[in-house]
């Protein structure tokens, strides 16, 4: 795979003296999803909008599909396709309407055939004809994605797709990426849920006050630094951990009937088999026993943490 | 150059043009009616000609500047502000377009608008004078000038503009007293000699005082400088919107 998306040394500052982005670099292959997480603030929005055109690069440079975002700025956007954060619809517009102005601004010449198998796509034929201030919220998502489309992008950004969206809905522009990946296309997404970035990435970069704290494999990211946690329940409550289960550093629940044991799966013994024969030989009554792997949201947290610490 | 872009900015403009056709069409009518009621019937009657000219006559060209000026403001602005307002204005800075075809697209739209009421107007006042005019060709240009000149003056005020609010003051408190002061109504030469002297720093004598020269032959200040003065004018609003582009001033963070 190559590269699609290549951001070197990028640095952004306001006028304010407030900067927004400090020497981000970031490669994106071409058809991955990338999931660009992080708190509110974090310099995801500013990111975006550097690439694709809406502000202006303090220093460092981007380059899409090996095209500079200043100097080709023509061929780089081109194939580039962006999903605003904010709903930004002219309400009085139609659907078909505004979804053609889209293509033309990118120079297509017009293709009601093309137009009406995306909108077909999105589920958003059969409202083609009316108003965007007449459609639900998750409709009018998908019409930015319609217009977002409708130029045949290479990549497209998606940021925070979901924020404000049901559970269903959300559920459902998963699946609307989830085609879209089929069809080729790059997703750069932008969320604050880690449970998005988790269902849907290949790739998470996590950001937080302008820097990239790190970018790696999903499923790599969640091996190397998952924790898992067992959480033991017993047969009777008991006011105190024993001391001789000191070594462990179990938590005992509040009500004195579980212990919770964090260990980790990267370690080559994880002291379950040992854990379990020592807590009978302290004449503990086991009831149940029950794992747990972190989420990426623990992950998350510990990161940005580890950042500002 | 993106030509398909332009076209798609236009043909977009143009569309909510068309889609008030009522609003657009039947209140100039309206509005012009009134004015030759008012100025033409009523207080013309008292009027000796002006410069030879009937009066109800000799206010045409002011008239049409009015509107056509008015008009071009305010859909220039409108039409970069509406979409800075709702948020859409992402769209036009991630296309790949320069701020040429941008303008293009939106002014081009804004000035045909204007130029259409100015026709509009036109057409009416035949219902109540009698008109000629002398320099077609030249009268033409004029309000082509006019039309293009301030819907881009229009463009750069919906740029500039942060609210509805400031998007009217500038209009209202600007360019409204300067046509209505620039001898849309009268002929300078009607002023005391020291109001002549002052009136000749107000732009739009030179723009009414040239449109009235293509329709009648009579001028208030030769009809050249007039020609210059709304170049002139057009080159200074390409120029700032020009460095409006490259700077991304309240376009661009």
């Amino acid at each position: 795979m190559s590269e699609i998306l290549s951001v070197k040394n990028l640095g952004k500052s306001y006028d304010t003296g407030f900067t927004a982005l400090k020497n981000v670099n970031l490669d994106i292959e071409e058809g991955e999803i990338l999931a660009l997480l992080g708190p509110n603030g974090a310099g995801k929005t500013t990111l975006i909008s550097i690439i694709c055109g809406i502000a202006n690069i303090t220093s460092g440079s981007v380059t899409v599909g090996g095209y500079d975002i200043g100097r080709d700025y023509r061929k780089a956007r081109n194939l580039i396709g962006l999903v605003p954060q904010e709903i930004n619809l002219e309400p009085f517009e139609k659907v078909i309407n505004t979804v053609r102005f889209s293509r033309g601004l990118f120079g297509k010449k017009p293709d009601d055939a093309f137009i009406e198998k995306i909108l077909r796509k999105l589920s958003l034929w059969d409202k083609r004809n009316n108003r965007t201030m007449e459609l639900s919220g998750g409709m009018r998502r998908r019409v930015l994605i319609a217009k977002a489309l409708c130029h045949e992008p290479r990549i497209l950004f998606l940021d925070e797709p979901t924020a404000g969206v049901d559970v269903e809905l959300r559920k459902d522009m998963w699946e609307v990426v989830a085609e879209l990946k089929k069809d080729g296309v790059t997703i750069i997404l932008t969320t604050h849920y880690i449970e998005e970035a988790e269902a849907i990435a290949d790739r998470i970069a996590v950001i937080n006050k302008g820097e990239i704290l790190l970018v790696e494999g999903k499923d790599s990211l969640m091996q190397r630094m998952g924790q898992k946690c067992m959480t033991i329940e017993l047969h009777e409550p008991i006011p105190a951990v024993p001391d001789s289960l000191s070594a462990y550093g179990l938590e005992l629940g509040s009500d004195g009937t579980s212990l919770v044991y964090t260990y980790d799966t990267r370690a080559e013994r994880t002291g379950i088999t040992k854990l379990l024969s020592d807590l009978s030989e302290a004449g503990l009554v086991l009831k149940d026993l029950q794992t747990q792997q972190n989420s990426l949201e623990d992950i998350f947290v510990g990161l940005v943490k580890e950042n500002a610490a | 150059m993106n030509l398909q872009a332009v076209r798609s900015i236009y043909l977009y403009e143009m569309a909510r043009f068309f889609r008030s056709m009522i609003q657009s069409f039947v209140s100039p009518v309206i509005s012009t009616s009134l004015y030759f009621i008012v100025f033409g019937a009523a207080i013309g009657s008292r009027i000796q000609e002006v410069e030879g000219i009937s009066y109800g006559a000799f206010i045409v060209p002011g008239l049409i500047m009015l509107s056509v000026i008015t008009q071009a403001i305010s859909n220039g602005s409108f039409g970069i502000y509406f979409p800075k307002f709702v948020g859409t204005v992402f769209e036009i800075l991630s296309a790949p377009v320069n701020y040429f075809e941008i303008i293009l697209g939106y002014v081009g739209a804004a000035a045909t608008k204007a130029l259409f009421i100015g026709v509009v107007i036109l057409g009416t006042s035949f219902f109540f004078v009698d008109i000629t005019i002398a320099h077609p060709l030249a009268m033409v240009l004029f309000l082509v000038l006019t039309s293009v000149s301030f819907s881009l003056l229009g463009f750069i005020l919906g740029i500039w503009a942060k609210s509805f609010e400031q998007l009217q003051l500038v209009p209202l408190l600007i360019v409204t007293p300067l046509i209505f002061l620039g001898g849309s109504f009268y002929s300078i030469t009607m002023l005391p000699p020291f109001w002549q002297t002052v009136t000749l720093f107000n732009p739009v004598v030179y723009l009414i005082s040239g449109f009235r020269w293509a329709f009648f032959g009579v001028a208030d200040v030769p009809v050249l400088i007039s020609l210059v003065a709304i170049s002139g004018f057009l080159g200074v609003c390409l120029l700032f919107v020009a460095w409006i582009f490259r700077s991304g001033w309240r376009l661009r963070s």
